[in-house]
Parts: structure tokens; C-alpha cells; sequence
């Protein structure tokens, strides 16, 4: 009995530890958030720090969103076309193409890339600033390191997603046109009617902005915040960039449903 | 790295992005077939409107003319209220023009076919159409077809 009732109460322990540490890192987090709101202002005033991060956040993230997008819209014109010409509506490949990339994959998938390109990148050197003391440094000279390391990267991470998952789709539906019309023989104007009928502007196309926007929003934070919330020992450099991947990537995948369910209800 | 190249390739990413949402907002959506001129509205009353939606087309011998703008139920007279705004170049249909609903294709979206009258007044903003055929229902027809059957 005695065994027991240590037992349970050990139980409830590590869930009530468990539920503080989630309420501290989430208050952190959002301190973390209103601090870099607070730095914006005085970075965009150095756009020469804003433009060295969207080279490395962005530009070196072009490659594999466009190899990426180029092998998705190719899989789903292979995939769409022989699902549709069973029921002899290959004709419609298009719409598909176009309406799955631009609504779902395209700012989905160049999440993911992201979390996993430019987010990780993120963690390991803001994680390793923090483990050499470097912010502390900063601080001693004055210098503010959110205006000066961190603001500059949050601003070019919310730039270059919509972007980046803007050249995806259009990657992704050239790819598809590719198999589709050029191999697989599907008719040129139909493919681009049929999408062009029903890829509507505001609620297909904005929809997908607002995604990757939001997205980019999202996955820059919280890559930001892992690195500067980071155990500042080796082990924890290597578990803050795991868990920024990790968590990056589920966020974008939960967003993305509730996002979804949102945008089709009003319809 | 010198400045000067960095800037160049950041330089193209961003070119690269904004074309890339410029040809998916031209070419894959329908901003470029949408139409922002003038339009009027005119109304119909249907007793079944079937699957019609806002912002179905409205056609006149198959070409696209308008839309439907908004769908209402009159509670007084228990039917559908639809509004349909037409483009203004096209303004010269008669008063006694008959809308019905059709479906494009066995299965396909349903629209709205206008077919002129011949009266000689043009239907202008506001104006009421007399005649509206209700949507062709495929589970009533099929319904019916069968009670027929059953009663030979």
C-alpha cells in the first residue's frame, strides 16, 4: 500500500514537472517572440545584417527547394495522370497538379525543407553563440544581440519562405507539365485551362501565401528560440537542433491542418 | 565572399520568388481570365437550385457572361432567390429572357444558361426574370423513371 501511494505520487510529480517546464518554455518562447518584435524596428534601419542572412537562409536554400519541387510536381503528373486516365479525364491533370501544390505541398513540403535546411542551420550557430558566451560578450560591449544576430535572421527566415515556396509550386507545376504534356501525352491547352478554371486567385492562391507565410513565421521562431534557449554544453548544441527539426516540422504539419480546415469551412 | 556578389545572389533569389508568385498568380490561377468590369445584377426565382453555388457562371449560348453573386430563400414564397450579375458589355438581353439550371457534363458544376426572349426592352440593373427553369434533380428523375415503371 505504502509502495503504492510513493508510486502514484512520483507519478503525478513528473507530470506536474513535465507541465512546468512546457509553461516556462512557452513563456520564454513568447517573451523571446515580443523581444524580437521590439528589435525589428532598429534592424531594418541596417539592411546590409538583414541581407547576409537571406543569403544563407534563402539563397543557399534555392537548391533542394528547386530540386525538390521539380521531382514532386514530376511524381504527381506521373501519379495524377494514371489515376485520371482510368476514368478518361486525364484532361484534368492540371487542376490536380496545380491545385495540390499550390494549396497543400508547395507550402508544406518547403516548410519541411526549410526546418530542415535553414532552421537547423539557425539552432546549431545561435545554440553555439550561446555555449561560447558570445551573446554575453555582445552584451558587455553593448551590443544588443537580438538587434545585432537575432532579429536580422528572424526578419530574413519570414521573408524567404513565402518566396522560397512560391518557386517551389512553380517548379513543381512545370515538372508535372513536363511528365503530363511532354511525355505522357496530355493536351497542352487542357492542361492550363482546366488549371487556370479552377485555381481560384483569392481563395486557392492567397490561401497558399498565407500559408507559407505563417509557415515561415512559425519555423523561424521557433528554430531561433531552441537555439537561444539551448543547454549551453555540446550534447545540448546537438539535442536543440534535433528538437528544432522536430518540432519545426510538426508545428507546420498541425498548422497546416487547422489551416485547411479553416480556409475550406467558409466555402 | 565580396558584398557586391552577396548582394547579387540575394538579388536573384528575390527576382527568382517574385516571378515564381507572379506565374503562379497569372498563369496557374484565374487572375488573368477574371473580369473586374462593370457589371449589373438581375434576379431569378428558382424552386430548386440544385447544386448551384456563388460565383457559378452564367452563360448565353455556352459563352461565359457572368456569375452569380449571391443566393438567398424567400421564406414568403418558399423558393430560391439567385442573383446573378452579368458583365456590362453584354446588356442588350430581352426582359423576358428564361434562365435555367444546367449541368455541364453528366456529373460536372452546375450554371446558369440564359436563353433571350424576345420582347423588345433590355433587362437592366434590378430587374426580375420572369422565367426560371428549376436544376434537373438525377435522384428525382431517377425516381421517377422507376414509379413509372413499377405503375406500367
Amino acid at each position: 500500500m505504502q509502495n503504492i501511494v510513493c508510486w502514484m505520487t512520483n507519478c503525478f510529480a513528473l507530470l506536474g514537472q513535465w507541465a512546468i517546464h512546457l509553461f516556462e518554455r512557452t513563456g520564454r518562447s513568447a517573451l523571446f517572440l515580443s523581444r524580437i518584435f521590439q528589435s525589428i524596428p532598429s534592424t531594418i534601419v541596417r539592411p546590409w545584417l538583414i541581407l547576409q542572412q537571406l543569403y544563407s537562409v534563402g539563397v543557399l536554400t534555392i537548391i533542394i527547394v528547386l530540386v525538390a519541387g521539380a521531382f514532386v510536381g514530376m511524381v504527381l503528373g506521373l501519379q495524377g495522370y494514371n489515376i485520371l486516365v482510368r476514368f478518361n479525364s486525364e484532361s484534368s491533370l492540371g487542376t490536380m497538379v496545380g491545385l495540390t501544390l499550390v494549396r497543400e505541398l508547395g507550402p508544406v513540403v518547403t516548410a519541411l525543407l526549410f526546418a530542415g535546411r535553414a532552421g537547423s542551420a539557425l539552432t546549431a550557430e545561435l545554440g553555439l553563440m550561446k555555449t561560447t558566451d558570445q551573446f554575453s560578450a555582445m552584451e558587455m560591449m553593448a551590443v544588443d544581440p537580438f538587434k545585432r544576430v537575432i532579429a536580422p535572421r528572424f526578419l530574413a527566415g519570414f521573408i524567404s519562405m513565402p518566396l522560397l515556396a512560391a518557386i517551389f509550386s512553380a517548379v513543381g507545376i512545370y515538372g508535372g507539365y513536363f511528365v503530363g504534356v511532354a511525355l505522357l501525352g496530355v493536351d497542352d491547352g487542357a492542361f492550363w485551362m482546366q488549371m487556370q478554371k479552377s485555381v481560384d486567385f483569392h481563395e486557392d492562391f492567397m490561401n497558399g501565401v498565407w500559408k507559407s507565410i505563417t509557415f515561415g513565421f512559425v519555423a523561424t521562431w521557433i528554430a531561433l528560440f531552441e537555439g537561444y534557449d539551448t543547454v549551453p554544453t555540446s550534447e545540448g548544441v546537438g539535442r536543440a537542433t534535433t528538437q528544432s527539426v522536430v518540432h519545426a516540422s510538426l508545428a507546420v504539419l498541425a498548422l497546416n491542418f487547422i489551416l485547411t480546415a479553416l480556409t475550406l469551412e467558409t466555402n | 565572399m565580396t558584398r557586391h556578389t552577396l548582394e547579387i545572389w540575394v538579388g536573384v533569389f528575390v527576382a527568382a520568388g517574385i516571378a515564381a508568385l507572379f506565374v503562379l498568380a497569372m498563369k496557374v490561377s484565374n487572375l488573368s481570365t477574371v473580369t473586374t468590369g462593370d457589371t449589373y445584377n438581375v434576379t431569378a426565382r428558382f424552386d430548386n437550385i440544385g447544386g448551384l453555388s456563388i460565383r457559378s457562371p452564367v452563360k448565353a449560348s455556352g459563352v461565359l457572361v457572368g456569375r452569380v453573386s449571391n443566393i438567398v430563400y424567400d421564406d414568403k414564397t418558399y423558393s430560391a432567390i439567385v442573383t446573378l450579375s452579368i458583365q456590362q458589355n453584354f446588356n442588350q438581353f430581352p426582359v423576358d429572357s428564361r434562365a435555367s439550371i444546367y449541368t455541364a457534363g453528366l456529373l460536372g458544376e452546375q450554371y446558369i444558361e440564359l436563353l433571350p426572349g424576345a420582347e423588345d426592352g433590355y433587362l437592366k440593373d434590378g430587374d426580375r426574370l420572369l422565367m426560371a427553369d428549376s436544376a434537373m434533380i438525377l435522384e428525382q428523375m431517377i425516381g421517377r423513371i422507376i414509379a413509372d415503371k413499377i405503375s406500367e
